[in-house]
């Protein structure tokens, strides 16, 4: 019996009134607006694919954190949290914050001045076309499937929550991204992304305030988490000395090294998903205030997904259960814990604003990841590999069939992901797999020119069938788990950091090996592209609180003391 | 953000909340008046009345700041 055929017979949680309709009716009325207006403001490859390069920093920086705020990201990490506590608030902070600020004051200025298209597109200037190659296949895949989990699971939400049918779930949501993205190109996936941001918060910040209330504030929610749970479900760091200390199974430095220098820094630095959105600023200034103020704001984030996911274990009557028994048993899974809070407080109105911040969530985690392929595919394969020559027109159109084909792609893989068990698995299995060698090959080609061509192919390579490996390795012989996250007692997501930390390093590894018995280029085809030959521009004459340094320095300030005050 | 005589998004944003804002408190203040047989958890708070309310106000704001033709970006 498959998840889905047990789904279709399940209850739903909550009933709309006609005024929840209405809500959701005219949220997807404004989405398809904005697109049918923006249509004439994307007739070049510079406006369609790039959003004319004039984004505001603040702009730029909400779609930069709204990309990544898909109804997995919202529904997975909240469940996630009712199941390991607040240690799932890491994936929002050491997760996060450093690897966006990096972004800002480190790789920025090197991805903007050298006006590449995309993280490819930076590939094939200081790697050479192979380099290019490999990247923007790996992330064509890696994007398209990541667009049908996102597709799929918020299916699954409108199924469990609303009981709507999951193929018109589907349906009509994949044909609304088509269209905004088909018509307005990246400035209206930008717009609407912005749009989704806002309401993302007017739909689920009802949800913390009420509960803290109910539960009697912080305090009095951390005492009903140690009756009903443990004590340590509210603690960030004190409990990962020890892999079993914790419930997430995982060790202090599996989170540091793992998610904080490698899995966040990769997806953050390099997925092209978000640094497009960031490509798309006005200027370099802007371009390194969008990550700094995406930051300010994802610091923010756990208020609606964690802290949802933690009342839930103190406050829900129910006990939420795993997916498997969830289904075995009738009950609820962690993954719905979102909805039930949801469906706890809200009334007429509430609950539809709460279902469109879903369904919002969802949109915009789809619209990323779309106009992305569709960047990647035009530039980096088709115009790279197929067809050199054509004219900007032709791109243009090209980019308009591309986004509806990538969408029909990703209903495919969405119905293809309704046979994995654990979609948040094989997610962290693909961030692994391609992203994590990623960062390892930019980062060596921003901050070392000694690297070269054949060192950065080699070595992304080398990242990514490893890391492949050592995943068919476990799926083989489960006790390989102790030799590839360094314990038997890992659980998967522990499995996930080590896998990606050990495939970044062998792929730095042999980068630095291979360029070391092969030809660098020459300081001057660096330019522009490598730190030490690159001249960075001036800021200018701009006060204190417009620099972006100084206003890294108050996120960074606001992260290490949250970290302090949650240990 | 906008080129030319376009509208901002912070226009579209200001009409959604403006819209959603209405509804929940018209909803609201219906349910004020009329309580539901089933009620939700802090029902006596009537959160649809001042979150309706406050996003009605936020979102007018936004609508008359950054109105077609006003020159914002």
């Amino acid at each position: 019996m498959t998840l889905l055929s047990v789904l279709a017979s399940a209850p739903r949680l909550v009933h709309l009134s006609t005024v929840d309709l209405v809500i959701i009716v005219f949220y997807f009325a404004l989405v398809l607006a904005i697109g049918f207006y923006l249509k004439g403001q994307a007739n070049t490859g510079e406006d369609f694919f790039m959003a004319g390069r004039e984004m505001t920093a603040w702009i730029a920086g909400l779609s930069f954190l709204s990309a990544n705020l898909g109804s997995l990201e919202l529904m997975g990490w909240a469940g996630a949290s009712y199941q390991y506590g607040i240690l799932a608030a890491h994936w929002y902070w050491i997760g996060a914050i450093p690897a966006m600020l990096f972004l800002a004051l480190v790789m920025m200025p090197f991805y903007y001045i050298s006006k590449t298209h995309s993280v490819p597109g930076y590939l094939k200037l200081r790697f050479g076309e192979p380099s290019r190659a490999l990247s923007s296949v790996s992330f064509a895949f890696m994007t398209v499937l990541m667009s049908g989990i996102n597709m799929y699971s918020m299916a699954l939400v409108l199924k469990i929550v609303l009981g709507w049918n999951i193929n018109f779930s589907i349906l009509i949501s994949s044909v609304t991204v088509a269209i905004y993205v088909a018509l307005g190109g990246l400035r209206s996936a930008i717009f609407n992304e912005v749009l989704q941001f806002i309401l993302i918060w007017a739909g689920a910040l009802l949800i913390p305030i009420l509960g803290l209330i109910e539960a009697g504030g912080w305090s009095g929610l951390k005492a009903r988490i140690a009756t009903n749970a443990s004590a340590e479900y509210t603690h960030l760091w004190s409990t990962l000395g020890k892999f079993n200390d914790n419930p997430m199974g995982i060790h202090w430095t599996g989170i540091v090294f793992g998610l904080g220098a490698i899995i966040s820094m990769g997806y953050w630095t390099t997925d092209f998903l978000v640094v497009q959105r960031v490509l798309s600023a006005k200027d370099l200034r802007a371009a390194k205030m969008a990550p700094i103020i995406g930051a300010g704001f994802k610091m923010l984030v756990p208020f609606i997904v964690i802290l949802p996911g933690l009342l839930g274990l103190a406050l829900l009557p129910i006990k939420l259960v795993g997916e498997t028994q969830a289904i075995a048993t009738g009950g609820h899974s962690y993954n719905e814990v979102l909805p039930l809070m949801l469906a706890r407080y809200c009334g007429p109105g509430l609950l539809g604003l709460g279902i469109t911040a879903l369904i919002a969530g969802f949109m915009s985690g789809m619209a990323g990841n779309v106009s992305a392929f569709t960047t990647v595919w035009t530039y980096d394969i088709y115009r790279a590999l197929i067809k050199k020559d054509a004219s900007d027109q032709h791109y243009v159109s090209m980019g308009r069939w591309s986004t509806v084909v990538g969408v029909a792609i990703s209903i495919g893989t969405a119905y293809l992901v309704m046979d994995f068990k654990s979609i948040m698995d094989y997610v962290q299995a693909l961030f692994s797999f391609f992203i994590a060698p990623l960062f390892a090959t930019v980062l060596l080609g921003m901050l070392w020119k000694r690297a070269t061509p054949a060192g950065g192919f080699w070595g992304l390579l080398a990242g990514t069938a490893s890391s492949v490996g050592m995943w068919a390795w476990v799926k083989m012989d489960p006790m390989a788990l102790r030799y590839v996250a360094l314990s038997p007692y890992a659980r998967d997501m522990a499995e996930n950091m080590y896998r990606a930390l050990w495939s970044c390093l062998i792929c730095a590894f042999i980068t630095v090996a291979v360029s070391l018995v092969t030809r660098p280029k020459a300081d001057a085809e660096l330019k522009g592209l490598v730190y030490g030959v690159t001249e960075i521009p001036a800021e200018g004459f701009v006060s204190t609180w417009h620099r972006p340094w100084f206003w890294a320095t108050v996120v960074g300030a606001i992260f290490v003391v949250l970290n302090i005050i949650f240990w | 953000m906008k080129r030319g005589g376009s509208i901002s998004i912070w226009f579209f944003i200001g009409i959604s909340l403006l819209v959603d804002g209405l509804l929940i408190l018209g909803a609201g203040v219906y349910q004020f008046f009329n309580p539901p047989p089933q009620e939700v958890v802090l029902f006596r708070l009537h959160a649809g009345v001042w979150w309706g309310a406050l996003l009605a106000v936020i979102g007018a704001v936004y609508c008359i700041h950054y109105a077609p033709g006003k020159g914002r970006s």
